[in-house]
Formats: structure tokens, sequence, C-alpha cells
């Protein structure tokens, strides 16, 4: 895999090769001195046209461990507004020699067009409504971390399903993997043609709760209140929020995962954040692993290829 | 502007144009034609090429009136990088047309007399009549009406907001109002109020069809209601005042269905389609390639059916191509950062002929006699190849393969959606007001 734009690209296969490379890179994270030469003398560029400190640092955390040298770009999506092409921009990074670039983008689409301009590796991270494919690689590690097995296991993803890349990934991963995937929101936060998506679908997060492996809580976005999709913050917890009350018919053995940052006394109430169930500092530790494993596989690749070609 | 003035800009020459089958209004026939000093001065079985006449070997090809697109963006003025009136006239000539209709959505915009003057100083010289069309609104900006009748009085007969419909339906209704009153300025003639049909508080946010493909690649989408919204307002205003109406770039199957019930209604409406919405949909976009991306969307594969019928049926009178060039780098942006819209004139010909199921007089009729009648050029575009008429023709040989290359066109930008593809059929002379303009496939201006 030259390029990681999303999960279908890569398929059950690609998922399962990164799971077992971050196997081992686990292991290196365990380790006094959590850090290998592997891609001594690469460079990854991480450049965010959208601000994202923490898949930033993480991803900046994974190519530390694993010796490369980084180089930051950072440019405001109204910079692109400003008469510098996406092209012209890329050109630019690549010029300075990179054998990776990080991109996180507002626009959907943004990093597949960069990648048929750029030489290096493409990793995508994140990219307007679209995908996120790392986010869901790390939530497929941390489902895994605990034995869970996905064949069969019943994943709820509630929210801003419309406006998610990083639920479009999670369906495209939990399914591949034969996780049975339902997104829950009200109708004005899912998406025109949700059944594209292939997940079921349901308005009714109570009528799911009971039957639900895996509560996957979305970020709700302030500014979703400005167009109208729901009356108000209070009304979304009430109906979609995870509530003390709905905590408790939640399944014991249940996992409560959420991308981040939590909005607090929205899509979770403050007295939940600490059960016993919740996962989402356990995501963090993994997403440097998981992303150890791509920057590794996909700058491997494509230095096979070049070696091959 | 008379027929005298537009002929004195082109230099007619001498043509006997030998072989073809003659395509127009009474059908197909086999016939030869003789031009000279820029009119038809006889069709016979069989004509002897005086000694100061060009032969043109045209065994096997269609000879048909030249076409006339109602819907061109030449970019001139303002715009000037990514086509000239120059630039687009060779690639309208090209493409077979001896007119197009220039859309007012420059920079200034058409709105006023003296940009009109701008538009017809910029077209001397150009490969094709230039006919201006220019906006409802001052700027486009939908909320006060240009001199429509100083325009009108000009010979403008297209008025239309392209790129953007007129929002207000209060304002609407007196644009049709006011339009209606100018039968007296064009002698009977009614203006034509040309319709993108866009309802902004739906389509914002939108950069490609709303659908399946919009909810996969997580693109926001422009409903097909955004578009039938304003045509039903439209046709409800017109049935009030009597305007006559023409809807532009026909996108939706719901919005054909609409026309059809108006034109049996009695409406006075007319319609167009492109090409690139009866043969491309929203698939084309899933590599997020904004050589795709156009206003409206490419819609789905029931749409373009839709248009299908609609072009064969009768609801929708011409094919147009929304000739829309841009720099390159503007598609080279993100997705929802580029510019919108696609080439159509050099491709629109050979594209209709390879993707409908329709004769070939059919097809000239929807792009040449039907769009003739509604831009008003009717007495000099569109007319019938017989003795006595202005001498524009195409002559089109259908069985010439060639392949689609931007960087080859005329157009000082290249994006062509139907790139790399191979089509049957190519135009290889145009004539306009007997000038020899296209040669063998090769512009002469």
């Amino acid at each position: 895999m030259k390029d990681l734009l999303t999960i279908d690209q890569i398929g059950a296969e690609g998922i399962q090769e990164i799971m077992v490379a971050a196997d081992s890179f686990a292991e290196v994270c365990q380790r006094p001195i959590p850090k290998v030469p592997a891609l001594r003398g690469k460079t990854v560029a991480t450049m965010f046209f959208e601000d994202s400190t923490r898949t930033r640092t993480s991803f900046e955390t994974a190519a530390k461990r694993l010796s490369a040298d980084i180089l930051n770009f950072s440019a405001s999506s109204s910079s692109v507004n400003k008469g510098e092409s996406l092209r012209d921009t890329v050109e630019t990074i690549e010029a300075m020699g990179v054998d990776a670039i990080v991109v996180r983008h507002g626009s959907s689409g943004a990093p597949e067009q960069i990648s048929r301009w750029a030489s290096a590796s493409v990793i995508n991270g994140g990219d307007g409504w679209h995908a996120h494919p790392t986010q869901s690689l790390l939530d497929v590690y941390t489902i895994r971390e605990e034995g869970r097995s996905f064949e069969g296991l019943r994943i709820a993803i509630v929210g801003d399903i419309a406006h998610s890349r990083v639920a479009r990934s999670n369906i495209e991963a939990f399914r591949l993997l034969g996780a049975e995937v339902t997104v829950v929101a009200p109708p004005t936060l899912l998406p025109p043609h949700v059944e594209a998506l292939g997940a079921k679908v349901s308005n009714d997060l109570d009528a799911v709760l009971a039957e639900t492996d895996v509560l996957y809580l979305l970020r709700m976005q302030h500014e979703r209140m400005d167009q109208a999709l729901v009356p108000s913050l209070g009304e979304y917890h009430r109906a979609f929020g995870l509530t003390p009350e709905r905590a408790k018919r939640l399944s014991s053995s249940a996992l409560i995962m959420h991308p981040g940052p939590m909005n607090r006394g929205i899509e979770i109430s403050p007295e939940v954040i600490d059960d016993d169930r919740v996962r989402v500092l356990n995501q963090v530790t993994n997403g440097v692993i998981v992303r150890m494993a791509v920057l590794y596989l996909v700058i491997g690749s494509a230095a096979a290829d070049r070696l091959g070609s | 502007m008379n027929l005298e003035t537009l002929t004195r800009s082109f230099q007619p020459e001498h043509l006997v144009i030998r072989g073809g089958e003659v395509v127009d209004q009474s059908g197909v026939r086999r016939a030869d034609v003789r031009l000279d000093r820029g009119l038809i001065v006889e069709v016979d079985d069989s004509i002897n090429a005086p000694v100061d006449a060009t032969v043109i070997d045209a065994s096997g090809m269609y000879v048909m009136p030249g076409l006339v697109d109602l819907h061109t963006h030449l970019r001139e003025p303002g715009g000037e990088e990514a086509e000239t009136i120059i630039t687009g006239a060779r690639g309208a000539a090209l493409g077979g047309y001896s007119a197009v209709v220039a859309m007012p959505n420059t920079s200034p915009a058409v709105d006023c007399p003296s940009v009109v003057r701008d538009v017809l100083a910029l077209a001397e010289g150009a490969a094709c009549e230039v006919v201006p069309s220019a906006a409802m609104t001052v700027d486009r900006a939908g909320s006060l009406l240009t001199p429509m009748g100083e325009l009108a009085a000009m010979g403008v007969r297209i008025f239309t907001d392209d790129g953007r419909g007129v929002q207000d339906p209060a304002l609407m209704r007196r644009i049709m109002e006011y339009a209606t009153g100018l039968a007296a300025i064009t002698g009977g003639v009614p203006v034509v109020l040309a319709q993108h049909c866009e309802t902004e508080a739906l389509s914002a946010g939108g950069h490609m069809h709303e659908g399946e493909w919009s909810t996969k690649l997580g693109i926001g989408g422009q409903p097909a209601e955004s578009e039938t919204l304003m045509m039903r307002r439209d046709i409800a205003l017109a049935r009030r005042t009597g305007a006559q109406i023409h809807f532009q770039h026909v996108s939706t199957a719901e919005g054909v269905q609409i026309i059809r019930q108006a034109k049996a209604e009695g409406i006075r409406v007319t319609a167009e389609a492109t090409t690139h919405h009866f043969t491309l949909t929203d698939a084309a976009c899933a590599n997020y390639d904004p050589v795709y991306k156009v206003q409206p969307p490419l819609r789905t594969a029931e749409d373009t059916s839709a248009i299908r019928e609609g072009l064969a049926d009768g609801s929708i009178d011409a094919i147009a191509t929304d000739h829309a060039p841009h720099e390159p780098h503007t598609k080279e942006f993100p997705f929802d950062h580029a510019s919108s819209g696609m080439l159509g004139l050099e491709t629109a010909l050979s594209v209709a002929m390879n993707e409908l199921d329709l004769p070939i007089e059919d097809i000239a009729g929807l792009m040449s006699w039907k769009p003739a009648q509604i831009a008003g050029i009717a007495d000099r575009h569109g007319r019938p190849i017989v003795e006595g008429e202005a001498a524009n023709v195409t002559i089109v040989d259908p069985n010439e393969a060639w392949v689609v290359s931007g960087a080859e066109m005329a157009s000082r930008s290249q994006n062509t959606p139907y790139e790399g593809n191979e089509l049957t059929g190519r135009v290889l002379h145009t004539i306009v007001f007997g000038e020899h303009m296209v040669r063998e496939g090769v512009a002469t201006r």
C-alpha cells in the first residue's frame, strides 16, 4: 500500500496487516526507550489544512518513535482560497524531499487528489466529511485489544453521521470485519441516501441501546445548531446523549468509545465519562501504535516499489 | 444587427459541396450545394463546379445548416485567461456552429448597452456569429432590472442571469411583466427570459448532485428540487404574465416532466439540455476530479435517460453546450473549492451523434433550427438548405473517429469531461456566411 486514503481501499486484508504490525509496535511502546530506527533518514510531512492538535500530535509521536524526521506544514483552509491551488501546495512540499505526506483537509477528497500529484506516500489524516482511516484503524485495534471478535459484533454509532468522516470510515471498517453497524441520529443528522453507507439506521437510541456491544459516540459540533439541524443541544442530549440512566441499561460488557474531543454534557454526561466501560484514553494510546504501523508499512512499501521498479 | 452588416465581416467564397446528404427541416436527401457571395445559390442533384469555385467532396457526409448554441461562456470581457471571444468562436466553428449565444456573466456583466457594444466589437473577426445575451438584473445580483428595453432595441433577445437564478419571486414576476411589454420594440418577437433554475436556499453548500454518491464521497449535495422548485415557480408566473420563458441546462427527470406538462398546458416555455447532462452521471465524481464539477450538477442515470426522452419527444427543444472554460489551476483545488463548468463546443455534435438514438435530422433540429428560433436568429441561422438562404452550412463525416483531447482544442482551456474518449462523427467543414471557416477539420481564422 503506497497510500492510505480510505478503509475500502485497503480492505479487510489491509486492516489485518496493519493490526499485526501494530502489535509489534505496541511492544516497542512498552520499552523504557520507546524508539526504533525503522524510518531513520525518512521524512514525514504533516500537511494540516485544518487544525487538529490531537491527530497531528499522534502522527508526530508515531513518526518520532520510528526515528523519522518530521516536516510541519500548516495552512489554514483560507489560504487555499487565496489563489494557491492544492497542486501548487503539494508540489512545494514534495520539492523539499519527503517520503510520506499526512494530509488533514477540510475538503472531502483532497488526499486522493494529492495522491495523484505526489510521488511520496499519502496518508489521509481526515478529509472533510469523507474519511478518517487511521481513526478507524485505532478503533479496530482498541476493540480487538479487548479480545472481542468482530463477527456479529453489534456496534451503534451515535450522532452527526451526515458530517462525520469518522462515521463513514468506521462503518466501512467494522462492516468489512463482520460487525453489524447501526447508525443512530435524528433524520437531520443523517446524510440523504444514508442507505448507501450500508449500515442499519435508527432514530431511537433507547431502542438500540440494550442490543449494543460497542456504543460509539460522535462529537456534536456546535455549528450544527446554526444550521437548525437540531433544535437545541439540550434536546439532543436528552434524546441521543449517553446519560447515567442510559449507561445503566447498556450491557455491563459493552464498550463506550468516542474519537474525542468529548463535549461533556452533550454526547455524554460528565458522570459517565469515568465509567469503566469507557475506552477513550485507550483509543488515544492506540492511535500512536496504529499510526506507527501505518507509517512503517506505507513508507516501507513505497521503498519496496521503488526497488522493484 | 442586420444581415448586411453581419455578412460584411465575413469573406464569402464560391464553394460547391458535392456528393453529400443534405439534412434540413425537410429530412435527408442527396444533393449538391453551391454557395456564392454568402448565400446558397443552387441546390441540385448534380452541380458542375464553375472554374472559380472550390469543390468540397462531401461523399458519405451530412451537409446541414450551421449549428446554434444557446448557451456559451466566452468569458470576455474579464476572463480572458480562460477564453476569449475569438478563441471561443474558433472552437465553436470547429464544432460546427455558425452562431453562439454569449452568456452575460462576464466581468463586468453584460447588463447595459455599453457592454453589449463591447462584446460586439470584440466579436469582430470571430469565426462565427456571436449573439450577445444580457442579464435580467443589474450585475446579475438579483435586485434591480437591467434596461431591458434599451437592450432589446439593440437586438438583444435573450435575457438571463445565468450562473444564478433570480431568487426573488416578486422580482421574477416583475421581470416577466416588463418583458411582455417589449413587443413594440422587438417587432412582436417576444424576448426570451432564460432561467438558470437553482433555488439557492436548497443548493447552498452543495457541490454535486445530492444522492448516493454525495453521501459516499462526503460532499455536500444539491437536491433535484433545487432545480424543480424554481421551474414550478416560473411556470406559475409565466401562466399569469404570459411571458416567454426558457429553462437552461435541464438536469433532472422531474424537470423534464414539469416542462412536458407545461407545454401541454400551453405555457410559453422552451428548454435546453447540455450534452453532459444526458451522457454523464454523478458517479463520474467518484475520484474527486473537479473536471466533473458543473452547475447544475451531473445527476443520475434516471435523469440522463429522462433527458434523452425529453429530447426525443420535443419536451426539450434544444441541445446546448454550456461551454464553460476554466483555467487549469482552478480545477486543481479541492472539489468544493474548484471551479464549476465544462467545455462543450468542440464535442457536442459528435457526442450527440454517438449517444442519442435519434435520426440525424432530429439531432440537427435540436442543435440548429430549433435553437435558432429561440435565439431570435432564425432569419439567418438554422435555415433550410435551399436557394436564397444565408450560407451557414456544416459538413460532418459520420464515420470519422477521433479522440478527444483538451490540449488540442481551440479553447484556451482544457476542461473537457470527454478527455480520451473516442467519438465517431466529426465536423470537417463549417461555412459561416459563405466563408470557409473550418476546412478539413482545421480552423482558418
